[in-house]
């Protein structure tokens, strides 16, 4: 079970109290887009085994989105960040850079 | 035959009997017993069978490791089945039977199996009850499911009458384990300043210290153990719990414990059992080590014990294997057991030492005692039919010709010590083989890891694979101050205590007795002991190419169930690696799951259960439909009156009255579980506009408009009306199910895609209640309660008006899902009851009748109204409900909007709202599909729609139904033919317009 630090209210919450939100950073298409373009938008999404950028909701807590960057396969937690944003910071990329050098500086897979 | 010895037993209390039962018979035992020294006290040798062979099988261990020693506990509804008695607390009453045998654990039918057992090798299931087919069902399954099942579960009418509960606990450090290991662990770190948590699965400490013997700071293991425990009772910030176990280990520092507090003493107060909720900073796995089997032959016979248990009985109960033991080892510290019962005052024949150069220091004290010690030998098979009355023993280096019969009751086996690696391994924690101990040992360098990516595991003492009491505490010692440190904290410079225990010389891995074991010894030395896995087995397994660890286990059934490989697992890997010709570490281990022995469900569901299961969410008005016969339904976690019958009515007759008062006078509904979400902002216009499919941005404060809600993917999410307050300010109300989950919806594109919108949402659902007032009438009742002004020019059909109606605040809509003149008063929550009485009062004169959630139901099909979750699943787009007119061309874009363009939405072959008459007026089955001609891939018959609601009306006196169709509304007056439940009868309907009932509005513009 994780735990997660809220950015907004600074709780680190024990998983029960988040409900999760799928992958983090997707640009929403709309109606102007191509049937290629929405698909993705819609149902593609990454499956990495490593570093996942995640949409996470303090739902128990304070109710606020946030995103995380979690790995997927051991759980290590890089650092969480407010969800008004379309990229992670480079504080937390950097994080992961010096955690973790088999991925890409700016991975966004 | 084991029996109770006059003297010794430190963990019994002679001065005192307690008396308990075995199938049936009556006998005693002392406090401080578990039930299996009791059972062994007594001369019960045999205590069950096995789970496939239903082979005779007795005690074998005296810890959570038993797999032999399993019984059903208790009677009734306190009835547990695969309870170990080596871990069941005796207790005065206690009452035991004896699993898997039938009619009697001393004569039993199945036991055939093991004559059979030739023919029922690894896998024989998959093989055999595949073909043919039909026979599975009445065949193969009956006798499987017969012949069996580890234990019986408890009886269908049973209900635990015990308390549950689970605890949260967060602390620095928890020590799992409380031998002297876990206790120095915890000593040290507890130093420190920081929370410690030390739990201990058994109901007493020091763990196996106290019968191996040696000292401790020159004192006896005991007298070192009760001063630590004095120690660490004085640190405020340390915690002890006995009998609690650590039985899962999660991410992140999350364990789960699991706290026996009343099984040992039935009639304490308070909670049976307690599941601990547990997070910690650090865990400290002080777990121990579980002692091997040897595979030879017959060593899954009643009176072949493990050498550790053997001691155990004698030194913590006082009980005896038998008179005569026989220990049979590949290593020094079985010797402890030769000794121990000799100094009983029993016999011990001899030692058989596989190792060829024998053993150390213990080896010449046995001697010393006039111990025959036999080296390089072994046991090539094992004498007796139903008692053991001696073994055969033989070269450990040949293949198994027999030298000399030594008669003896009982013996002790050792093949070497595994640690207890479960927890280190739940989460992910690796293993190193560990040559020397012919073991797997946790790898420090690859520990479970917390979420700041540092390990939050340390594997401390035998755990850690470390073998003599010395090395032991100087792990723990070392754990304990690296926990400290991990947290910041600062551990004391006391070192570890010096230990002294006699040199052991080097083990040998013995995986097979003898090495060279023919098929016919092999087929009889079994692995695990609770599954029936034998060495042939894993053989046969390997040779039939199941070469991953994993494949073979789920092939021969190796350490599943509840054994979790914890006798089973090493010696099952090193047989694997043998016939495979790889080394042991190349073909790894299973994978162990928790808990490490079960958890009683009782604990896992704790306080969650009858009228705790869920909160249950109540109306403002929940007491008057009480008192007043509501028949409840419940919605979501509301609950709500499905109707109220009167005196001799049935449900059936009291919606009918129910919707004939409503339609025929005045009808009353407590309305309060709908949604009611605040929007409000410059941008909250805006925001609607793409949250519904309709134009909301337009509606004149004052004015009501229905919306349709969707996915991003456009599938219909919720439905309900929109009042605009004023000019920033809407109010937005949802269907009962879907407040939490649309306002949800609501923040989480307001956070995540517009944040830059100003706009705020508040979910005032609990805040105010609704009460529909409904029926021709209801102007007049309105009118009579006095205030806001209520006649059809000032507060027409889809407007609302605030002000006052009997003295209360309320905001009154005229909106309506009946078809009548309807008038929902929206009232803060703390006067509904007031106001509800005076309408009740007030509304006499034209006999106003409460209705519930089935009359709402019949009145709005009778009206075409859709329902979320009747007319939607999912699947279904505002455009198959004929919903056209309440989406937008205007607007640019609204959720749903692209996804509703895509090529399969706008497929004119979809299915599509209609109405539906049956041809007889009957009511048509809920969910019922109309089939067509041919069949699918599958071979079902085809289907061109499906029945979506259904009911009689009493208004029209004939059934009517909303279903989806293909191509339905295009197919007006045609008849689809739709199946029964019983998917034989078919029944007809027409398609038509859904809308039943007063199509022209007459009734609710008035
Ligand atoms: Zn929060």
């Amino acid at each position: 079970m994780l735990i997660l630090t809220c950015p907004c209210c600074g709780v680190a919450a024990d998983e029960i109290e988040l409900a999760p939100g799928g992958q983090a950073h997707i640009a929403r298409r709309g109606p102007d887009s191509t049937d290629a373009a929405f698909e993705e938008y819609l149902f593609l999404r990454d499956n990495p085994r490593g570093v996942h950028f995640e949409r996470w909701r303090h739902a128990m807590g304070c109710g606020k989105w946030f995103h995380a960057a979690r790995c997927t396969a051991t759980n290590e937690v890089f650092g969480t960040y407010p969800a008004q944003t379309t990229e992670p910071p480079q504080e937390i990329r950097d994080r992961i850079a010096e955690r973790r050098t088999d991925q890409p500086k700016d991975s966004r897979a | 035959m084991s029996t109770r010895l006059a003297t010794g037993g430190r963990l019994i209390d002679r001065s005192r009997q307690v008396s308990f039962t075995f199938d049936g018979t009556t006998l005693r035992g002392h406090p401080g017993d578990t039930l299996a020294s009791a059972l062994l006290a007594s001369g019960r040798t045999l205590v069950g069978r096995s789970f496939k062979y239903h082979r005779p099988r007795g005690v074998i261990a005296s810890g959570a490791e038993e797999p032999n020693a399993l019984v059903g506990l208790g009677q009734g509804d306190r009835f547990e089945p695969n309870a170990r008695a080596t871990t069941t607390e005796l207790f005065d009453g206690l009452q035991a039977a004896s699993q898997n045998c039938w009619p009697s654990l001393d004569y039993d039918v199945g036991a055939v199996n093991a004559a059979l057992s030739r023919f029922l090798p690894a896998g024989f299931y998959y093989k055999m009850f595949i073909h043919p087919r039909a026979f599975w069902k009445h065949v193969y399954e009956p006798f499987i499911r017969h012949s069996a099942g580890l234990g019986r579960a408890p009886a269908v009418e049973a209900r635990d009458p015990d308390r549950y509960e689970h605890f949260h606990h967060h602390t620095d450090v928890l020590v799992v384990g409380g031998g002297v290991a876990g206790l120095q662990a915890a000593k040290t770190a507890g130093e420190s300043g920081l929370r410690v948590l030390l739990v201990e699965q058994t109901g007493h400490w020091g763990g196996r210290a106290p019968v191996d013997g040696g000292t401790i700071d020159g004192k006896t293991p005991e007298d070192w153990i009760g001063d630590t425990l004095q120690a660490l009772d004085n640190m405020p910030n340390v915690t002890l719990r006995l009998r609690l176990q650590g039985a899962g280990l999660y991410d992140h520092g999350y364990v789960l414990g699991y706290e026996r507090l009343a099984d040992h003493a039935p009639d304490a107060p308070g909670p049976r059992h307690r599941l601990w909720r547990i997070r910690a900073g650090r865990i400290v796995t002080a777990t121990g080590a579980i002692e091997r089997p040897l595979p030879f032959a017959g060593n899954d016979r009643p009176g072949v014990m493990l050498a550790s248990a053997v001691r155990d009985y004698i030194v913590n109960w006082g009980v005896s294997a038998g008179d005569r033991l026989v220990v049979v080892t590949n290593n020094d510290d079985a010797y402890r057991t030769a000794l121990a019962h000799h100094r009983a005052g029993l016999t011990v024949p001899a030692v058989l030492d596989a190792r060829p150069e024998g053993g150390g220091a213990l080896m010449a004290e046995a001697q010393a005692a006039g111990i025959r010690v036999l080296t390089g030998r072994g046991i090539a098979q094992v004498n007796g039919t139903r008692a053991l009355t001696g073994v055969e023993i033989c070269a450990q280096a040949g293949e198994g010709t027999p030298l000399e019969t030594i008669a003896c009751d009982a013996v002790a086996m050792s093949g070497g010590w595994s640690p207890v690696v479960h927890l280190w391994s739940h989460c992910g924690g690796k293993l190193v083989w560990d040559e020397a101990a012919a073991a797997f040992r946790p790898d420090p360098d690859r520990a479970p890891i917390g979420q700041d990516g540092a390990s939050n595991v340390i594997a401390a003492g035998a755990a850690n694979g470390q073998g003599d009491l010395s090395s032991i505490l100087k792990d723990a010692e070392k754990a304990g101050k690296t926990a400290a440190r991990d947290l910041g904290g600062t551990p004391s410079d006391a070192s570890a205590p010096d230990a002294e225990q006699p040199a052991e010389a080097p083990l040998a891995p013995v995986w097979m007795m003898p090495q060279g074991a023919p098929h016919a010894l092999r087929a009889k030395a079994f692995l695990d002991f609770q599954n029936d896995v034998k060495v042939s087995d894993v053989h046969l397994a390997a040779q039939e190419g199941f070469e991953s660890v994993e494949h073979t286990k789920r092939y021969t059934t190796l350490g599943m169930a509840t054994d979790q490989g914890k006798m089973s697992n090493i010696n099952g890997l090193a047989v694997l690696s043998r016939a495979l010709n790889a080394p042991i570490p190349q073909v790894g281990t299973t994978t162990f799951r928790p808990p490490y022995t079960p958890v009683s469900m009782g604990a896992i569901a704790g306080e969650a259960r009858g009228p705790l299961f869920q909160p249950i969410r109540r109306t403002p008005l929940h007491d008057w439909h009480e008192t007043h016969g509501a028949k409840w339904e419940p919605v979501g976690q509301w609950r709500r009156p499905y109707c109220y019958p009167r005196a001799g009515e049935d449900k059936h007759a009291a919606v009918a009255r129910e919707i004939d008062a409503t339609r025929g006078s005045l009808g009353l509904l407590d309305a309060s579980t709908l949604g009611k979400i605040v929007v409000k902002g410059p941008d909250a216009g805006r925001f609607l506009d793409m949250l519904y499919t309709n134009m909301m941005s337009t509606l004149k404060p004052g004015r009501c408009r229905y919306g349709l809600m969707c996915s991003e993917n456009g599938f219909l999410i919720d439905d309900g009306v929109v009042a605009r307050l004023d000019d920033d300010t809407f109010l937005c109300h949802t269907t009962t199910g879907g407040a939490d989950r649309i306002h949800a919806h609501m923040e989480d594109w307001l956070q995540t895609e517009w944040w830059d919108w100003k706009v705020y949402t508040a979910n005032l659902t609990e805040q105010f209640a609704q009460i529909a007032v409904v029926g021709p009438n209801a102007r007049k009742l309105l009118e009579k309660l006095g205030g806001i002004d209520v006649s059809a020019e000032t507060l027409p059909f889809m407007a609302f008006a605030e002000g006052q109606l009997a003295g209360h605040p309320v905001r009154v809509f005229r909106i309506s899902f009946s078809g009548e003149l309807s008038y929902e008063i929206a009232v803060p929550a703390g006067q509904a009851r007031a106001l509800w009485d005076r309408i009740v009062d007030a509304g006499a004169e034209w006999q106003i009748t409460p209705y519930g959630t089935e009359a709402l139901h019949v009145m709005r099909a009778e009206k075409g109204f859709i329902m979320i979750g009747d007319e939607t699943d999912g699947t279904v787009i505002p455009q198959d409900l004929g919903l056209d007119w309440a989406i937008s061309k205007k607007k640019d874009d609204y959720l749903g909007k692209r996804a509703q363009a895509r090529s399969h939405m706008t497929d004119p072959d979809r299915w599509k709202l209609v109405g539906l008459k049956t041809l007889d007026g009957s009511v048509l089955p809920d969910g019922a599909y109309a089939v067509t001609e041919g069949t699918n891939v599958n071979g079902q018959r085809n289907t061109e729609g499906r029945v979506t609601s259904s009911y009689h009306s009493p208004t029209l006196g004939h059934g009517i139904a909303m279903g989806l169709a293909h191509r339905g509304p295009e197919r007006m007056g045609e008849v689809l033919t739709f199946m029964r439940d019983d998917g034989k009868t078919a029944i007809e309907a027409r398609i038509v317009d859904p809308v039943f009932f007063d199509p022209e509005g007459a009734k609710q513009n008035v």
